[in-house]
């Protein structure tokens, strides 16, 4: 895209792609942080994760203060207000996928290394490594403006919505096993419930890509799996 | 794209639903050799702001000029095409010119007073027109004319003061009430606001808003935002051609053309 009159706004605006790019990193590490101190009950790595919050929480602040000042001094239009728009509604988002990742951690320090058996973290894991893919995928997409790869991420969230229902059912056999799985099992349902949340956020940020690119919003029914909703026997 | 993906436009703007008053067919404008306006087309709506945007000689003003024939007066312009006001060729013949003025008033970027009282630079069109018969129904047509463009309290107690007294925003709110008072139909503005302060030029506005219950009114503004706050739909002009036209909300937020585009983010011009 060719370049403003004004290139003190040109600055503004690769300045808000560069801080979301930023934030979007931290978030991934702190969602990948806090899932490899849960696997491994590492306390410390847990706690460095609950620390890093509010740096992220500190950079959303920021740049929104950044953004308002830029729509008070240049009154952005077209492709431009969608940049400063988006970047607000997925600064949002990060620091929402922060604050799940931090309640991750938190319970892994609740927790505290009492594990009745590894096996039983190896579902919560792998969905949030393929809520960490999304992750990634979604903000290398926004980088790129790549609306194809915007769409693919939105319509396939299905898998983390499935893999929560599996879980839950299968968390719910383990308690029904032995009643000391209880604690242990509830925290992982949370866990596995922050996961599925961070995947929504990702979600989120695939639409406003797509709004950013294209002007457009993606209005459509995605298929949902209610799974996890269900009761055991009903 | 996806067969599963259904892609959803902003809201269209309500507004805009009524019929075209002004319908412009393959207008071009010549000024001697210069080709100023090429093959031009749109169609205006009734009782709604349009608002003509572009850079500095892009053709705005000079399409603006068109429709109630200011470019007439200019010797070495030569305008052809088609232009219809409520479906009647305004470059027949037979149009009456003066007429057509009264039907298609105009405000200028300069507030422009006669230096007259008050009361007579109001005064002038309708008498001209042979709008009032006695002096109790110029009063009324005057003070209609003042009220509607939000002047009258300002001014009631001293309508036999010159109108070069005012003040600029005034001055401006004067010129509207003399383009009013002979009824017409349409009002064109070239830049109204681009002499006055932010609280003229707001005042302005809001008496725009308001006009639009009774007028057509198209409006050329070199601010976007006053655009933006105004109109209802936006044309964007540029070198000569319309690039496009359409509802205001769209042209700002999602614009088709990628000049249109450059322009209302600031990246030329």
């Amino acid at each position: 895209m060719s370049t403003h009159t004004v290139k003190a706004f040109d600055q503004e605006l690769t300045d808000l792609g560069r801080r979301i790019a930023e934030m979007g990193g931290i978030a991934e590490r702190m969602l990948a942080d806090a899932t490899t101190a849960l696997d491994k009950a590492d306390i410390e790595l847990a706690q460095s994760v609950i620390e890093a919050d509010p740096r992220l929480d500190a950079m959303e602040r920021e740049l929104e203060e950044r953004a308002i000042l830029m729509i008070a001094k240049r009154q952005p239009l077209a492709v431009d207000l969608r940049t400063v728009v988006s970047s607000l509604r997925i600064a949002a988002d990060l620091e929402r996928i922060g604050d799940l990742s931090k309640n991750i951690a938190r319970r892994v320090v609740a927790i505290d290394g009492r594990f009745p058996s590894p096996k039983i973290v190896g579902g919560v894991k792998h969905m949030s490594e393929l809520a960490q893919d999304r992750l990634k995928r979604v903000i290398d997409a926004y980088a790129e403006r790549d609306v194809t790869e915007a769409i693919d991420i939105w319509e396939n969230d299905e898998e983390i919505d499935q893999m929560h229902g599996s879980l839950f059912r299968e968390l719910l056999t383990y308690m029904m096993e032995d009643p000391r799985n209880i604690g242990f099992c509830a925290h992982l349902l949370f866990c596995a419930k922050n996961i599925e949340r961070i995947g929504d956020h990702a979600t989120n940020i695939a639409e406003t890509v797509h709004y950013l690119a294209t002007g457009a919003v993606i209005v459509s029914e995605r298929p949902r799996d209610t799974s996890a909703y269900k009761t055991v026997d009903g | 794209m996806s067969d599963a993906v259904i892609t959803q436009e902003p809201a269209r703007s309500a507004a805009v639903q009524s019929r075209a008053k002004v319908v412009a067919r393959d207008v071009n404008v010549h000024y001697g050799d210069k080709h100023a306006l090429q093959q031009v087309a749109i169609d205006v709506p009734e009782k709604a702001v349009t608002a003509f945007i572009g850079p500095s000689g892009c053709g705005k003003s000079t399409f603006l000029r068109c429709i109630n024939r200011m470019n007439d007066t200019i010797p070495i312009c030569r305008v052809t095409g088609h232009i219809e006001v409520d479906g009647r060729d305004i470059y027949d013949p037979e149009i009456d010119v003066v007429q057509l003025r009264a039907r298609v008033g105009m405000v200028f970027q300069k507030p422009n007073p006669f230096p007259k009282s008050i009361y007579e630079n109001v005064a002038y069109g309708p008498r001209l027109h042979g709008l009032a018969s006695t002096k109790a129904e110029l009063d009324a047509v005057v003070e209609d004319a003042l009220r509607r463009a939000s002047l009258w309290n300002e001014v009631n107690d001293r309508l036999d003061q010159p109108g070069t007294g005012l003040s600029g925003g005034q001055q401006q709110r004067l010129c509207i009430a003399r383009a009013i008072a002979v009824n017409p139909e349409i009002i064109l503005m070239d830049e109204p606001c681009s002499a006055l302060d932010p609280i003229a030029t707001a005042r302005i506005e809001e008496l725009i808003d308001e006009l639009i219950e009774n007028f057509t009114i198209i409006i050329v503004t070199h601010s976007m935002q006053q655009a933006a706050r105004v109109s209802q739909r936006t044309a964007f002009f540029h070198m000569g051609r319309l690039v496009e036209e359409g509802p205001t909300e769209q042209i700002f937020s999602n614009p088709k053309d990628r000049r249109t585009q450059d322009y209302i983010t600031g990246r030329f011009g």
